[in-house]
Order: structure tokens, then C-alpha cells, then sequence
């Protein structure tokens, strides 16, 4: 029986807590792990897919004789021809089924070949026409296709309102009217999205090496799309280069590669190029951003408004939930958060790293930085004046919440008290600043299987899907203690559909949903072997898990991590370039299980955080409708020169109502706020407020040569 | 798959004519730019001549105190070279300025001259490209031009050149050295070396079918001259220039006037901008930051930025007076605050 939320008493035994090296590291440094394209199986097959180029319009025709008429082409697949799929919830898997073009980039065929190159040429050889109509990409506040979506992403209310929040703003003695733009921004894993799929028509089976992030989930939607059952699918993930997202739910590469091993009867790999994953595996969509905020003079918030524009595709609405971290974070009764969203002929937007509140955290905490000026306040204590109870939207006790110390903790590790003033160094211009994140416990449920052997090491099985973060140390991690083993004695298999089912590694929920398993079925496994007498049989002793009556429990507690970022920033006068030179991050997201792989996860979110605030971002053509920077030397994610002194610190908390390793996810929550407390530096470096991300060197000059500003911004007296 | 011939050099004359026997080859060196290309299918060569084993890989003292460097020789040590460190240190700067370390290993000092364009219109078979399609069009004039030509642009094309090196020989008077087959060589200043766009955008150099690049000449520096490289970019490493600016000069101690200066410009145009008219104003007068600021607006007067663009103009200001400054020892003080 598995322990319910309520009464949950986190573990304390010895892995836990442990600073243990991956398990797989010796395998990736050396080259000897193998990912989803690397399966080299006999008779092996290639496929290229052909991305459209209008943005939106019909396919009137599509000449393939020249791409069939090259050397060692098996075929290509178009919309006149390709098999019917079944049905999936998700419409952006509908490849090949009908002759609409809702972007450019949009699949409109697919080459299969005896080599990577060849197939390559055969779809550069697929001559298609189109019949073209007007198409619009750019998202902008008075967009005529704007509406108010039902919900937003994560299944939240788009709308929510409370007390009079423009009333209150009007009244308040100190306002601050702000809006913020975010780009579109692209997940750019280090590992393509790739698929080795292979069909044994003998047999009736479907092998699938994916790149994914949950293989069950990959596996239920091929058997829909394909028209086959579960158990005639296998999909492996052994390795897998990062996801931040992308592949948290199936992805076209996968429906292509399977389609194509059932086409030629051969094994196929599709490995996509890095050119088209802009258009095909999902973005973070643009995010225009209106905010008020009231308060009185003593800084007490009185109102609230954080009103998000976005944009989706015509294939799919997904709305970015960017003012959703707004329900959370500080205590204000008068408030109102909602999301318009216009369907673009643009790529369908996706999961990026904390979908809502990476984008939304940003110009809450930007906005709180403005009051803090508006106030004279310090910024810090701003923010812990305003701490919320309990959760400002729904009303419900906090779990746990330790924002205010890691406000406190961190001030005092970044020497913030006495926060210098802005400085100046030859050309530069130096500045430091502070911003909140949060993030929202979410858990799925999982089963799991223990072994004990009798040679006394242990087998656990659990498809978990660890895609760089370190998951599958953890998992040993939890077993070990729970079965009060040394952790070498416990072997773990993963990243298989064939296991018992696990959700995907993505919402941070991965730690805790399978490792709630694990901890159960390690548990029952250990009472059992405690009544077990003699030696243990040949075959071992087993016992499984299903979390899903407890994981499925609504928690009376509003559950959420907390953290605060630190930023010290220069500001070059001569050419606007704006480089970090400390970035500090202390977090309380429960009980730290593993704290190297934990580190790891939050300073990756931290630079993924500074690379937003600073470098990337993705441009949409108005006239050919395409996203322009589409290899990663033109999509400028940060590198190793740009990463500064950064360091990620915890308060380790002890929350009872979580999950029995007290843990909470953090896989996102090193993204939230660093964006915003970088933009927040620089405006004490500089003196100027820049809104729109990322502060490239042509926005920062063009601020610094205006001179100083106040546009924009209501200060009260 | 699209196939190539592949042919390993080993004389220049060897290469000469494998480009002879194979039309539409193209000359291998380090293959970072190349080979990609070859991926995107922007080039499809016939044939591909490797010269980067040629015996092109010496930096050698030349008996006037100038450099000669070997085609072949990699970024990486280019940029290492203790003569170049003392003598050119802007080459060795804009040399680490550019690319990755990886790609500086790989990439040759011919090469990095003959890369191409980055626009994206340009990589891209999709959209119309004068440069990779002559006739069709540019994609970048009404598409998004943020990093376009704000310099010597035409209606045909609006592309920069992306090497940083190409920048620092151009204001260090540096020559091309080019091999034409049965023996003859002649040489063309780096300055002259890439073209404008004009009506030919598809042209980036003035090499002629067939020629090879064998060598850079530095000529030896002007005692008592100082210099500096400086660009601009969106991240601190592995990013084109928005803008850059590689300065020469050399000041009479006595009077304190200019007595020579060099000043050139990266990412505004279709190649290194060398600016004459910024150059002619300031021979003979005292540096003054005023003088400085007047010089450099009368050559960025001659700009047609675009839609996305206009940025580079203040931003190629702040560079070259910095960058003057610093060496007058004007310093501190920077043209954006007092």
C-alpha cells in the first residue's frame, strides 16, 4: 500500500543526499553510449523529410521521378500516397495526410534511401507545387484573430480575477504600467530529434529507438496513429541529449521513421537537421506582456494585472500559461491574470524549459523591480514584504515555502546588503539585481518492479527516461535506501515501454513520479524479503508498484518550489554588448536527492536563463513566413565565455506532503527569474529599462545613447 | 547523393590543373565553411582539390621586415605566432576574435578569406539569393536584415563578409598572393581583394577561375605605429561581428598629428571597409576626439542603412572612436557618456 500525501515522512538513509556520479558519464565521455540514431541494424535505411516552402496554401502537385530516379532511392512518401494514420490527440502528427500547408516548414514528403546522403538528395530532387494564399506571422498587441482560449498550458483557467483590480490599481498611491516582449525562442537539445524504427512484418512488431523524453507515451500514440496494439510496439530511450521540452511528447521524426520501416520493410533512421527543428519540433511562442501593479508606500501590492499575448499555429492552440506564476507569488487580493492567444500561420509552439513561468517570471519580476524604484525600496525586501500565506489564487496552505529565505540566504552569499551602487570601469558600466522564481509541483503516476537476485544484487525496473539529467542515479539512489542496500548493489533498466508504464521527464515531475514507484516497490520488496526464509529461488524475488491511486491524490496543499537570482552584470558604453559576471542561485525545492546531478540541473537552467536574457532569440520573416536563425551559429545559445562565476545553492527543505523522498522537481525552476534578474542589473548598470528580451547589443546602445528614461512607467508621488 | 571528385594536391601546378580537368571544382582547405555549404547544397562542386596539404604552412620573415603567410597555415597558429603577436597584433586579435577555438584549428588563412556570406537567404534554397542564384532575387532585402550591409550595398545584394581576419589585412596593407597556373603569380591588396556587390554579387573576390591563394603578405609595420582590432557581437564567443574595426595608426611624437592612419571596418559591408575618406581627414591633423568623431561621420555619411539595421551606424561610431582613443591615449572616456 502506498503512503498517501498527507502522511508522508521523507526518507533518510544514506544514498540520498549523496553526491553520486552519473552512472552512465564513463559511457557518454567516451563515445560508447549509443542514442536513438546510432543503432546500426542490418540492412539499415535512411529518410529526409520535405519541409514546405510557402507558408501557408495547398499542394497542387508533387513530382517525385527525379528524387526515384537516384541512385539507391527506396521511395518517397507524399500526401498523395502515404499510408492513412489513426487518430491522435495531437494534429501536428497528421503528416502526409492532406495536401493543406499550415507553415512553412510543414512536412509535405519524405525520401527513404539506402544512405543518409541519398536521401537527402532524393528530397531535394521532390519537386512540389502549391497553390499559395496570404499568410501572417507576426504576433502584435491589436491582432484582429485574438481571443480570450479556455485554458492555457497545464490545463489552467486562462481568466482568473479577483476583488477589483483596476479599481485598486487606480487608487493605488504607487503604479507601475509596464509591457514586456519575449521573442520566440527554440529548445536546440544537443541531440537532434531522431528516430531508428524497425518493423518486423514476420513477427507484427514495431521496435522504435527514439529520442524522447517517455517512451510509453511515444509508444500509445504510434499504436493510434498505426492502428496496432501496445504490445506489438517497443520503444527504447537508453541515452537521450536533452529534450527541455521538445520531446516530451511525440514528435514528427518518429511517425516519419515509422512509416517509412513499414514502407520499405527495413529498418529506417531519421535523424532531423538541425535546419528544420525550428519549424517541427516545437518553440516557445512570443509573449507580449501588459503589467500593473499598485501598491502602497509602504510596498504593500493592492493590485495586480498581468495580461499575456501569444500566438499558436492553425494545426494546434497551445498558450504559453505566462501569467499563471502571477497566482502565486505575492500575497494581493485584487488581481487579474489572463492570456489571448491569435492562431498564426506560423509552427506550432511547444513546451521550452518551464513553459509560463520562464517567460512570465520574467515580467513579473522585471515589473517588481520597477516598483522597487518606483518605491525607493530595496528590491529584496519588496518581495519579502509582499510573501504570500497562502496561495494568493486559490487559497490553499503552502506545502512549504522558503521564498523569503532564499531571498535572504542568497543577498547574503551574493553580498547584496549594501548592494553597491551602479559603477563604472573604463567603458563599463557595472550593476547588480535580484529576481524571484517558483515553479509548481506536479506528479504523474508510474509503476515500477524490484528483483532481489540470489546473488544479492538487485534489478529495478522503471521507464523512467533520463535525458542527461541524471534520473537514472537517482533512481538507484532512492532504491538503494529503500531497500537498505549499498547503491552498487542495485542495477537499474530504464527508457523501455516494455517496463511498467512511466509518465514523461518533463513538467520537473520525473524525480518524483518514478521514484515514488521505485520507493513502493523497493519497500514491498523489502517486506518481503524480510518474511522470505532460507535462500531466495533461482528465479529471485519480485514485488511491483502502481502510484497511481496516490500520485493521483489532490494534495490540500499548494505545492511549489521557490528560489531567487542574483545577477552582476557590465554593460560595455562603446558598443551596447552586456556580459554576466556573477550569476548566483539559491533554490528550496525540497529534499536535494543527488546534489551534483541537482547542481548540474539548475545552473544549466541559470545559463539557459542568461542565454533568454541576453542572446537568443528567433526571428519570423513577415515575407517568406520562415524562422531565420536556424543552426545554432545563428540562434545564439550562450557559451562557455559567456557563462560567468555562477553558482547554484538550496535550503534544504523537509515538506511531508510531497512524495516519500520530500522532494520537489528541478529540472525547470533554474530558468525562472535569471532572465529577469540579468535585465534587472542592467538597469542599475545602465540607468535605463529595457522591456523587450534579449538585451542585444543594438537595443542596450540604442537605450544608452537616448539617455535616460521614464517612458512607460506611472510613478505615484 | 550528389557525387564529387576528389583530388589530393601535391604542387600547386598539380592543383591548377586538376581545376582544369574538373569544371565547377572548388579548392579545399580547412572545409569549415565549404563543407556546409556542400551540406545545405548552396555549393555543388564537381570536384573538390584539396590544397590543404601543400607545402603553403610556413609563416617566414621576408627580408624587409614583412611577413610572408603560407595559405595553408592554420587560424590557430597564425594567431600564436610570436612575430605576429609583436608586430600585427591586431591580426592576431581579430584571428581570436572569430569563430571557435575548434574551427580555428581546422581553418586556413586562404580559407578564412574565401569563406562566404552568412546570410541566412543565402543558405537557404528556399528563398531567392542573387549571390547562390543569380536573377532570383534577395530574400534579405525585404525579409529580416539586422545583420546586413549598411556600407556599398546594391538592389541585387545586401550581404556582408564575415571574416575578421580579412579585416585586420585590410588595414594593415596586406596582399593576396594568387597562382595562376604555369607558374605565374600576381598579388592584390587585401583591401581590393572582395568586391562590392554591384551586379555581380555571386562574385565575393576578384580571384579569377582557377587561381589559388598561396600567400599573405604583411608588410613590416611602421615603427612606433600602434594598433587595435574591435568587434562587436552578441555573445562573448563563436558570433559574427555586428560591426568591428581595425585601426593602424601612427602618430608624430613631435606635433602629435597623424602621420598615417589605417581604419577599417568589419560586418557593414560586402568586404572590409576600409575608410578613405575618415582616413584622409585625419592624415595630417591632431586626433583630437572631436576630429576623430567628424572623420568617422563623414565616412559612415556615405551609409544607406536598412529597415533592421540602422544600429550599426552609431555602433560603428563607438568603435572606431573608442578604438582611436585608446590608442591616442585618449582614454578614458567613451562616445556614449561623458
Amino acid at each position: 500500500m502506498s503512503p498517501t500525501a498527507a502522511t508522508l515522512e521523507p526518507a533518510t538513509a544514506a544514498a540520498l543526499g549523496a553526491p553520486v556520479p552519473r552512472r552512465e558519464g564513463r559511457e557518454k565521455v567516451t563515445g560508447a553510449a549509443r542514442y536513438a540514431a546510432e543503432q546500426h541494424l542490418p540492412l539499415r535505411a535512411y529518410a529526409w523529410p520535405v519541409p514546405a516552402t510557402v507558408a501557408r496554401g495547398r499542394i497542387t502537385a508533387v513530382d517525385t521521378a527525379g528524387a526515384l530516379a537516384l541512385p539507391g532511392v527506396l521511395g518517397v512518401l507524399t500526401p498523395y500516397d502515404a499510408p492513412r494514420l489513426g487518430p491522435s490527440d495531437d494534429p501536428t502528427l497528421q503528416l502526409l495526410q492532406d495536401l493543406r500547408v499550415p507553415h512553412r516548414g510543414w512536412y509535405v514528403a519524405l525520401a527513404v534511401a539506402d544512405t543518409l546522403e541519398g536521401a537527402r538528395a532524393a528530397a531535394s530532387a521532390v519537386r512540389v507545387t502549391y497553390e499559395t494564399e496570404p499568410h501572417d506571422v507576426t504576433l502584435r498587441a491589436g491582432h484582429p484573430g485574438l481571443y480570450t482560449p479556455e485554458e492555457v498550458n497545464g490545463g489552467y483557467p486562462a481568466h482568473r480575477e479577483h476583488g477589483d483590480p483596476d479599481g485598486a490599481f487606480e487608487e493605488a498611491p504607487v503604479r507601475v504600467d509596464v509591457r514586456y516582449s519575449v521573442p520566440p525562442l527554440h529548445n536546440h537539445a544537443m541531440e537532434p530529434h531522431a528516430a531508428t524504427a524497425d518493423w518486423d512484418a514476420e513477427r507484427g512488431h514495431l521496435t522504435v529507438y527514439d529520442s524522447c523524453q517517455g517512451t510509453t507515451v511515444v509508444r500509445g500514440v504510434l499504436a493510434g496513429l498505426f492502428g496496432l496494439r501496445a504490445d506489438q510496439i517497443t520503444v527504447l530511450a537508453e541515452h537521450v541529449g536533452g529534450g527541455f521540452g521538445s520531446k516530451g511528447t511525440p514528435r514528427p521524426h518518429v511517425v516519419l521513421a515509422v512509416m517509412a520501416t513499414r514502407y520499405c520493410g527495413r529498418p529506417v533512421t531519421l535523424s532531423l537537421p538541425r535546419r528544420h527543428m525550428a519549424a517541427t519540433v516545437g518553440h516557445r511562442a512570443p509573449t507580449l506582456h501588459h503589467l500593473r501593479l499598485g501598491a502602497r508606500a509602504d510596498g504593500t501590492l493592492t493590485a495586480l494585472t498581468h495580461e499575456v499575448t501569444t500566438h499558436t499555429s492553425r494545426v494546434r492552440e497551445f498558450v504559453e500559461q505566462a501569467a499563471v506564476p502571477a497566482r502565486v507569488m505575492y500575497a494581493v487580493h485584487n488581481s487579474r491574470t489572463t492570456h489571448r492567444v491569435a492562431a498564426l500561420d506560423v509552427p506550432t509552439p511547444s513546451w521550452m524549459r518551464a513553459p509560463g513561468e520562464a517567460p512570465g517570471m520574467y515580467a513579473l519580476e522585471s515589473a517588481m523591480d520597477e516598483l522597487a524604484d518606483a518605491l525607493g525600496m530595496d528590491p529584496v525586501e519588496l518581495r519579502v514584504r509582499n510573501d504570500a500565506a497562502t496561495e494568493p489564487d486559490g487559497g490553499r496552505p503552502f506545502s512549504s515555502r522558503h521564498l523569503v529565505e532564499c531571498l535572504r540566504e542568497g543577498a547574503r552569499r551574493f553580498g547584496w546588503a549594501g548592494r553597491r551602487p551602479p559603477r563604472r570601469e573604463g567603458a563599463l558600466l557595472i550593476g547588480a539585481g535580484v529576481a524571484a522564481a517558483t515553479y509548481p509541483v506536479y506528479i504523474a503516476p508510474s509503476g515500477a518492479r524490484a528483483h532481489a537476485r540470489p546473488d544479492g544484487s538487485y534489478l529495478v525496473e522503471v521507464n523512467a527516461t533520463d535525458i542527461g539529467t541524471g534520473a537514472r542515479t537517482v533512481m538507484a539512489q532512492i532504491a538503494a535506501d529503500a531497500l537498505r542496500v549499498p547503491l552498487d548493489a542495485v542495477s537499474l533498466s530504464l527508457g523501455n515501454s516494455a517496463l511498467p508504464p512511466g509518465p514523461v521527464a518533463g513538467g520537473s515531475t520525473g524525480t518524483a513520479s518514478w521514484g515514488w514507484a521505485v520507493h513502493d516497490a523497493c519497500t514491498a520488496l523489502t517486506d518481503r524479503l524480510a518474511r522470505h526464509q532460507g535462500p531466495l529461488p533461482a528465479a529471485g524475488l519480485s514485488a511491483s508498484a502502481d502510484t497511481t491511486q496516490s500520485a493521483k491524490q489532490k494534495s490540500p496543499y499548494a505545492r511549489h518550489a521557490f528560489g531567487a537570482h542574483f545577477a552582476e552584470v557590465q554593460a560595455d558604453t562603446v558598443t551596447g554588448e552586456v556580459r554576466v559576471r556573477r550569476l548566483l542561485g539559491v533554490f528550496a525545492a525540497g529534499h536535494i536527492l543527488n546534489p551534483r546531478t541537482a547542481r548540474s540541473q539548475l545552473i544549466g537552467g541559470m545559463v539557459m536563463g542568461l542565454g533568454m536574457a541576453l542572446t537568443e532569440h528567433s526571428g519570423l520573416d513577415p515575407a517568406s513566413g520562415d524562422f531565420v536563425e536556424r543552426d545554432l551559429a545563428a540562434y545564439h545559445v550562450p557559451t562557455n565565455a559567456d557563462v560567468p562565476a555562477i553558482e547554484a545553492h538550496w535550503i534544504d527543505e523537509h515538506d511531508k506532503h510531497l512524495n516519500p523522498m520530500g522532494s520537489k522537481g528541478i529540472g525547470e525552476i533554474g530558468i525562472v527569474g535569471a532572465a529577469a534578474a540579468i535585465g534587472n542589473a542592467v538597469c542599475q548598470a545602465t540607468g535605463r529599462r529595457l522591456r523587450e528580451l534579449p538585451l542585444t547589443p543594438d537595443r542596450v546602445l540604442a537605450a544608452l545613447d537616448a539617455g535616460p528614461e521614464g517612458a512607460g512607467r506611472v510613478a505615484g508621488p | 547523393m550528389r557525387p564529387f571528385a576528389y583530388v589530393r594536391a601535391t604542387s600547386l601546378q598539380e592543383a591548377a590543373d586538376a581545376y582544369a580537368a574538373h569544371p565547377g571544382s572548388r579548392y579545399l582547405g580547412g572545409g569549415t565553411n565549404l563543407v556546409d555549404l556542400m551540406k545545405l547544397g548552396v555549393e555543388t562542386p564537381g570536384a573538390l582539390i584539396d590544397v590543404s596539404r601543400l607545402p603553403l604552412a610556413e609563416i617566414r620573415e621576408l627580408p624587409d621586415g614583412g611577413l610572408r603567410v603560407g595559405a595553408t597555415v592554420r587560424n590557430s597558429d597564425l594567431a600564436a605566432h610570436p612575430l605576429v603577436r609583436s608586430r600585427y597584433p591586431l591580426l592576431s586579435r581579430a584571428l581570436l576574435a572569430g569563430a571557435s577555438g575548434q574551427l580555428r584549428n581546422v581553418a586556413t588563412t586562404g580559407g578564412n578569406l574565401l569563406q562566404r556570406t552568412r546570410c541566412g537567404y543565402f543558405q537557404d534554397l528556399s528563398t531567392p539569393c542573387n549571390k547562390r542564384e543569380p536573377g532570383s532575387g534577395c530574400g534579405a532585402r525585404d525579409g529580416l536584415h539586422r545583420d546586413h550591409a549598411v556600407l556599398g550595398h546594391s538592389e541585387h545584394c545586401i550581404a556582408t563578409h564575415p571574416s575578421d581576419m580579412a579585416v585586420a589585412l585590410a588595414a594593415l596593407d596586406a596582399e593576396v598572393e594568387l597562382y595562376g597556373g604555369a607558374g605565374t603569380t600576381r598579388r592584390v591588396a587585401a583591401a581590393e581583394f572582395h568586391r562590392l556587390p554591384g551586379d555581380r554579387p555571386e562574385d565575393d573576390t576578384v580571384i579569377r577561375p582557377g587561381e589559388i591563394v598561396t600567400a599573405v603578405l604583411l608588410p613590416a609595420p611602421a615603427p612606433g605605429a600602434v594598433s587595435l582590432y574591435r568587434k562587436a557581437r552578441e555573445r562573448a564567443s563563436y558570433a559574427f561581428a555586428l560591426a568591428s574595426v581595425a585601426v593602424v595608426l601612427d602618430l608624430d611624437p613631435g606635433d602629435g598629428r597623424v602621420r598615417r592612419i589605417a581604419l577599417a571596418f568589419g560586418g557593414l559591408a560586402h568586404r572590409p571597409w576600409r575608410a578613405a575618406a575618415a582616413e584622409a581627414r585625419l592624415t595630417g591633423a591632431v586626433p583630437d576626439p572631436g576630429a576623430v568623431r567628424d572623420a568617422v561621420d563623414a565616412e559612415l555619411a556615405r551609409a544607406r542603412p536598412l529597415r533592421d539595421n540602422a544600429y550599426k551606424l552609431p555602433l560603428a561610431r563607438h568603435l572606431a572612436c573608442d578604438a582611436i582613443a585608446e590608442l591616442t591615449g585618449a582614454h578614458p572616456g567613451s562616445p556614449a557618456t561623458p
